[in-house]
């Protein structure tokens, strides 16, 4: 199967991010293993794209990569056309909520990036922050007192607080539960409208995949391939019932070959 | 295991409590059957208590040995935490250091006795060098752990908002090592405790080991002996229970499993 | 911090690397003769010192011989004390009163240094070989009386519901499913102690008997200042305590033992 060429954004927006030939291999006990091969991709500013594959397909490692953690075997990724050499404050990686910091308050771990600003303006971002994902009234609450799904949001705050032009959010939904899976996927389109930060976020689920994106990259199974890349052009608010919605849904389902009768 | 759908408060107390009786009772018993002249019977030990409470000398040796545990153990802590930490973050160099540490751990703090007089003559800094020893490595042994336990998410959430290495190394991975150091803390404390008695009894004239020793070669007092060793067990019990409240501080209990 | 394979590090040898340690400590022992050399005089051995006293003992015979008395009140106070206090640590562990009722009177014994028992040791067992393996089994018993209830209690709930689903007699349910559950923090356990076995053991020969190492350091400084004999023992001490304690972790590594260490 040869690599697709990346559908680009629509021409009027600009490229945000540029992946040129990304492969990775890792070694272990002196066995090479690739793990990606030859991805290309942009991401247009303000932009919602989901990274989509079956586990163990290397979307986490692409989204690594692209945030600076790890080096690629070889490739390189441009953003705001300078290349990505390591993590950098303007681009926040979301992990699952397990990247809390357990020994700060809610208000310590949204203040956590804050440390360049004002006390005053800090205190500000904190608070503006808390009511925006919805946690007011935890201010000075542990996280060992929340619940997976506010854990989930305090960690969006903070990467929100920094005021970052890209999120990258790695299954961040994983560990809940499904109603508050809806629920937490409504809440990030919502903050994603009012800041218009430009995402990419990794899934398995092709559900969640066709609701919130505005393209999906679908992989393929290790050694990771961009198999195709869907429009979903449906706006939002987004009708799970309606007639495009399925026909998209079924697209990507025929396309990664799963058979959805059980 | 067996699960008691309810442990009833009263029954915290009432066994603990049902089996130290037994356990004097037996004693007490024990002693005058056997009819020993030497051995003291739980009365004897009450008095001793009471004649050692009422003489100052106790309330001395209490402080002298207190004060020995808290320099040695404060200089091991201030010493072994940072070490540990550096250790901790730097692999390379524990690599190096760590056989060092490997050999020297298991030579007791009694062993250096000698040493220890060679260098600070005998008296209190003798003891202080031994509680020190016996302390830094249990420190530092935490410290190394706890910094190489710290989950990588941690790390890579600081580096990704722009933190230095050194404020990486204070905002994160310090807090976050933070559980294991206060455990490794509390038991170099208790470690601390057991050898100021045992350096007491060899290097020093003043202190708690030193009243057990005392006791026994003026004049055969186990009475005051074993008095004694209640002090030493009630103390060293008491610097425990103050250290776990350590671990019930809210931002650090995070790291500690619910454990009585 | 990049994959594996990504790190450009500079193609260092294994060899190079293994060294440097012992590099270390080569560097420390020199600066160690230095510092004598500056002093003369100093009671303090240098390292040549201390190899020409361990040949001394070895010549006299007395090497051997004190090591194998150390090591014969370790083993037996150790072992004594793990016949003892593990059944037992298991029993309390598994019985929610058991171990209230004598959990108080543990905490409050174990903070009494095993010294501390120096005078009763000696009033029941006189000066000798019993009095030391005494002390050796009263240090021992508290940390593994401790290690097996703890240990019992930390078997995940699930593993104990499912044998009793599977309908297991209560022999079956602790051979079959306590013992394994238990053996990885025990064997852990027992490799601390024997640590501190070697630590007591010393202080204990220091006291309390007439031969092994701890009584070497006392007896070669009372009998004449031969330093270079007292810092001897502690490198024989040093020494042996690290094989006890390599040879236990090679106990760890056995396979069978090896499933609770999954995260490695």
């Amino acid at each position: 199967m040869e690599s697709t060429v990346a559908i680009t954004a629509t021409p009027t927006v600009e490229t945000k991010l540029r992946a040129e030939h990304i492969s990775m291999s890792f070694t272990r006990d002196g066995e090479s293993m690739p793990v990606l091969e030859d991805i290309n991709l942009e991401v247009g500013n303000g932009e919602f794209l989901c990274l989509l594959g079956p586990s163990g397909c290397g979307k986490s490692t692409l989204l690594s990569i692209i945030a600076g953690f790890l080096s690629p075997t070889s490739g390189e990724v441009k953003i705001d056309g300078e290349i990505v050499r390591g993590p950098d404050p303007r681009r926040i990686f979301v992990f699952q909520e397990r990247g809390v910091f357990p020994w700060l308050t809610v208000e310590g771990n949204i203040g956590f990036g804050l440390f360049k600003l004002t006390r005053a303006e800090r205190d500000r971002r904190i608070a503006h922050y808390i009511k925006m994902v919805g946690l007011e009234g935890f201010g000075k609450s542990y996280p060992s007192e929340l619940s997976g799904g506010m854990k989930q949001r305090l960690e969006v705050a903070r990467a929100l607080a920094v005021n970052p032009d890209m999120l990258f959010l790695d299954e961040p939904f994983g560990a809940l539960d499904s109603i508050t899976r809806l629920i937490m996927r409504g809440e990030l389109l919502r903050i994603w409208e009012a800041e218009r930060k430009t995402i990419i976020f990794v899934t398995h689920d092709i559900d969640e995949a066709v609701q919130l994106a505005d393209r999906v990259a679908v992989m393929s199974a290790r050694p990771g391939r961009i198999q195709e890349i869907v429009n979903i052009d449906i706006p939002h608010p987004r009708d799970i019932n309606s007639a495009r919605y399925l026909e998209l849904r079924t697209g990507i389902f025929n396309q990664s070959g799963l058979a959805h009768h059980l | 295991m067996t699960t008691l759908a309810e442990s009833r408060n009263w029954e915290k107390f009432f066994w603990p409590i049902a089996v130290a009786a037994v356990l004097l009772v037996l004693w007490h018993y024990s002693v005058v059957w056997t009819a020993t002249k030497i051995f003291p019977s739980p009365l004897d030990v009450e008095r001793g208590l009471i004649g050692l409470f009422h003489k100052n000398v106790l309330w001395n040796d209490i402080a002298d040995s207190l004060r020995r545990v808290a320099l040695g153990f404060g200089a091991a802590a201030i010493l072994g935490i940072p070490i540990g930490l550096v250790l901790g973050w730097y692999p390379a160099i524990d690599q190096v250091v760590n056989p060092t540490m490997q050999l020297l751990r298991p030579i007791s703090p009694i062993a250096w006795i000698p040493v220890a007089i060679i260098f600070f003559g005998v008296g209190d800094k003798a003891a202080v060098f031994l509680i020190f020893l016996a302390a830094f490595f249990p420190i530092v042994v935490a410290c190394v752990d706890g910094v190489s336990n710290v989950p990588s998410v941690f790390r890579r959430a600081g580096r990704n908002f722009g933190l230095t290495a050194a404020q990486l190394l204070a905002r994160v991975v310090f807090p976050a090592a933070l559980p294991q150091i206060i455990i490794g803390l509390r038991i170099a404390l208790g470690i601390s405790w057991l050898v100021v008695v045992a350096a007491e009894m060899i290097a020093v004239d003043s202190g708690l080991g030193y009243l057990v020793i005392d006791s026994r070669n003026s004049g055969k007092h186990y009475d005051l002996v074993v008095a004694a060793m209640l002090i030493i067990g009630v103390i060293g019990l008491l610097l425990d229970t103050g250290f776990r409240r350590l671990e019930k501080i809210k931002s650090v209990r995070w790291g500690f499993r619910d454990a009585s | 911090m990049t994959a594996i394979g990504q790190e450009k590090r500079s193609r260092q040898s294994a060899w190079s690397v293994r060294l440097r340690p012992l590099a270390f400590i080569a560097v420390l022992l020199v600066l160690w003769q230095l510092a004598i050399h500056r002093a003369p005089g100093h009671f303090l051995p240098s390292p040549w010192g201390v190899v020409r006293g361990l040949a001394d003992l070895t010549s006299h015979g007395l090497l051997v011989k004190y090591v194998v008395a150390s090591l014969f009140r370790v083993t037996w106070g150790f072992t004594l004390a793990a016949i003892l206090a593990i059944p037992l640590g298991l029993t309390i562990g598994w019985y929610r009163r058991a171990e209230m009722a004598f959990n108080p009177l543990i905490q409050f014994l174990r903070p009494i240094s095993p010294l501390a028992w120096i005078p009763i040791a000696i009033l029941w067992f006189g000066v000798g070989d019993l009095s030391a393996i005494f002390l050796i089994f009263l240090s021992c018993f508290f940390p593994l009386l401790l290690t097996a209830i703890n240990a019992v209690r930390n078997i995940p709930a699930v593993y104990i519901n499912a044998g009793r689903n599977f309908g297991l007699s209560p022999g079956a349910l602790v051979y079959r499913v306590l013992y394994p559950a238990v053996v990885p923090q025990l064997i852990v356990g027992l490799r601390i102690t024997l640590g501190i076995a070697w630590l007591v053991v010393v202080a204990a020969e220091m006291i309390a008997v007439n031969s092994g190492l701890g009584f070497l350091i006392v007896d070669a400084r009372n009998a004449g200042n031969r330093y270079d004999l007292v810092v001897a023992g502690m490198v024989l001490i040093g020494l042996i305590g690290l094989l006890l304690d390599i040879g236990m972790r090679s106990l760890e590594k056995v396979k069978s033992f090896r499933w609770s260490y999954s995260e490695e």
